[in-house]
């Protein structure tokens, strides 16, 4: 009778230090297969693996707004192109290029874009959001297509990829393996960075909003603001996401502005799983995976997005959870 | 006084009228397609995103049959019916499943069906846009420009087929299905009203009408794959500015917003014209969220 007291919270604590440690264990391994793989595999997939994580990166600043805060956005293409475009600014005037300039100018793009469409479009809810931010993400596609003198128009930017450097310490070209690790150092820290943030106090707050607004106003939280910030910070990891394929593909074109970017995005998030964050990295990479594989199977001229989309619709009807669904409760403890 | 008198004698009176009756003309084909967007979504909470590919679609149907019957009014007719069947089947398969769920799963699902349809669009029919030729060749001199006939003709055949569907809300017995199941679902279903018919029903019609506006828009430009997303994205543009749900203030912003966009074209590039529709969302969403043909709920 007197030790089941003492049992129990040492039991509950070594549930959760083996789920901790089970979860960074995890973390490590596929790390390290992604930090190992660009070394073994030929040159295509390794551009193909850094492209996809860029992609993932893309889909998991979304899913902080659809899988955490409930409002489905329909326009990050904006904040990537903006993005890109920023990247392309800061590679196309500054000479000699460099990188965290364009990272910079890049970040100040998309967080341009998404404190204008943050503002006006977390005045809605639902649909109206997801409505809202796909015309929103137009405007910006419409501006950069017909302003042809400084954002090339439908030719887009060519510029030079900037060498990795950190001031006065290291200073040397890309290769594609040790772009392929940059862009994985940030994709990781990015991860890390969104995970801390859903599980914060503001990531609680903005889980209440998707669970139910009205309450959450009720109790006295600032829904509004909570939301705005919510837009920002995801169209900021958004923009990151821009300026890493800006570097990866030296150059800019609008067709990433166009909203077809902002539905691949979403498309991403439900067949990873949403609410997961590593779930639309796996969703972008199956995504990728299945579209090189059908137009090898079938020749370039496939359209690739029949088959992906009927399986995008059967898995709404059948399997709105995702991929990754089934660990959503074990990834968020 | 003379700069004011300067001032008016600079604004082009022939322009201004020219591109009112350009306006009223794509107004009237915009409030075809976003009555059925609106009513679809007042009925059963469903944004459709493949509204657009549905008028494409519907474009298409009538170019082939067009082209195999020479007949522009069969073409119509028959599109119209065609996509109506295709439309209901589409919503039995795909949307059916998904009543009941947070309106966000049929976003997505209408999403998925736009990509399918618009991929298949470009693999069947190829990249190089079709066109049905003007079913009337005459037209009427207005000022300096030969202005076709026909485009006076959709105007009037849009607003017939507007009328037509506000008469069949209000008197056929299927309107008033309609109607009830708007107002209350379950209230509708309890009295004997076949809920999930009418959902299919109000889908069909939707398709239906959007099929027949691709028809009729179609001898005025091309037809091709992208033509559904400019569309799709006015009518959004005009269902948001005229009140969700809305049928006639769905009607009123697609003439309004039509209207700014050719006086636009005057001054600006018609690329451009369109941020002008953007702008007049914008200022909706600041000052009147409901719609600006809404009263504000207090």
């Amino acid at each position: 009778m007197t030790t089941a007291p003492l049992d129990k919270p040492m039991q509950i604590g070594k549930a959760q230090l083996s789920h901790t440690a089970v979860f960074w264990i995890g973390f490590c391994v596929i790390l390290a297969v992604l930090i190992v793989a660009p070394l073994v595999l030929p040159e295509f997939w390794r551009r193909f693996l850094t492209e996809s994580l860029i992609w993932g990166l893309l889909a998991m600043s979304s899913d902080l707004l659809i899988g955490y805060a409930g409002m489905v956005s329909f326009g990050h293409s904006a904040f990537f192109g903006l993005g890109m475009y920023g990247a392309a600014a800061a590679l196309t005037v500054i000479t000699p290029p460099n990188l965290w300039l364009a990272i910079i100018f890049g970040l100040v793009g998309s967080g341009v874009a998404a404190l204008f469409v943050a503002y006006f479009s977390t005045r809605l809810r639902d649909i109206y959001f997801a409505i809202t931010t796909l015309i929103f993400s137009q405007i910006f596609y419409v501006i950069i297509f017909t302003w042809t003198e400084v954002t090339g128009g439908e030719n887009g930017l060519i510029f030079d990829r900037p060498r990795l450097s950190i001031p006065f310490v290291y200073n040397v070209r890309f290769t594609s393996t040790t772009l392929h690790w940059f862009v994985l150092a940030v994709v990781a820290g990015s991860y890390l960075f969104l995970r801390r943030v859903t599980r914060s106090p503001f990531g609680m707050v903005l889980q209440s909003i998707r669970e139910n607004e009205p309450r959450t106003l009720a109790i006295g939280y600032s829904v509004a603001r909570y939301k705005m910030v919510a837009v920002m910070l995801s169209g900021l990891f958004a923009g990151l996401a821009g300026v890493l394929y800006a570097v990866q593909n030296e150059f800019a074109a609008p067709n990433f502005v166009f909203f077809l970017t902002s539905g691949e995005t979403v498309i991403y998030n439900v067949i990873g799983g949403i609410g997961t964050l590593v779930g639309p990295i796996v969703g972008a990479g199956f995504f990728q995976l299945a579209r090189e594989l059908l137009s090898r199977l079938f020749g370039d001229q496939f359209p690739y997005l029949i088959p992906l989309g009927i399986v995008f619709i059967a898995m709404i009807i059948f399997l709105p959870q995702g991929i990754l669904g089934f660990a959503r409760r074990w990834l968020n403890r | 006084m003379g700069t004011v008198a300067n001032f008016l004698h600079a604004i082009p009176l022939d322009l201004i009228i020219i591109q009112t009756i350009n306006g009223v003309v794509t107004g009237m084909i915009l409030a075809l397609i976003a009555s059925g967007l609106t009513l679809i979504f007042g009925i059963m909470d469903v944004v459709n995103f493949a509204h657009g590919e549905l008028f494409m679609l519907g474009a298409y149907v009538g170019v082939i049959i067009v082209a195999v019957t020479g007949s522009f009014w069969l073409g119509l007719i028959a599109s119209a019916l065609i996509v109506g069947v295709f439309g209901a089947a589409l919503q039995i398969v795909t949307l059916r499943p998904l009543i009941g769920r947070d309106p966000l799963n049929t976003i997505l699902a209408t999403f998925g069906i736009s990509l399918v349809l618009q991929n298949y669009a470009l693999w069947q029919f190829g990249p190089v846009s079709r066109k049905i030729p003007d079913p009337m060749s005459s037209s009427f001199t207005l000022f300096y420009l030969q202005y076709p006939w026909y485009r006076i003709v959709i105007a009037l055949l849009s607003a017939a087929i507007i009328g037509g569907l506000y008469l069949f809300l209000k008197y056929s017995k299927f309107g008033i299905w309609i109607r009830a199941t708007a107002q209350d679902r379950v209230m509708a279903q309890a009295m004997g009203i076949p809920v999930p018919l009418v959902y299919t029903g109000v889908f069909a019609i939707g398709s239906a009408m959007a099929a027949a506006s691709g028809v009729l828009f179609a001898p005025t430009t091309g037809v091709d794959h992208t033509m559904g997303l400019d569309w799709v994205l006015k009518a959004f543009i005009v269902v948001v500015v005229g009140g969700m749900g809305n049928l006639g203030g769905s009607i009123l912003a697609a003439i309004f917003i039509s209207l700014l966009e050719s006086y636009a074209a005057i001054w600006l590039d018609p690329s451009q014209a369109v941020i002008v529709s953007f702008v007049a969302l914008i200022l909706t969403l600041l000052f009147r969220p409901t719609g600006l043909f809404v009263a504000t709920p207090k």
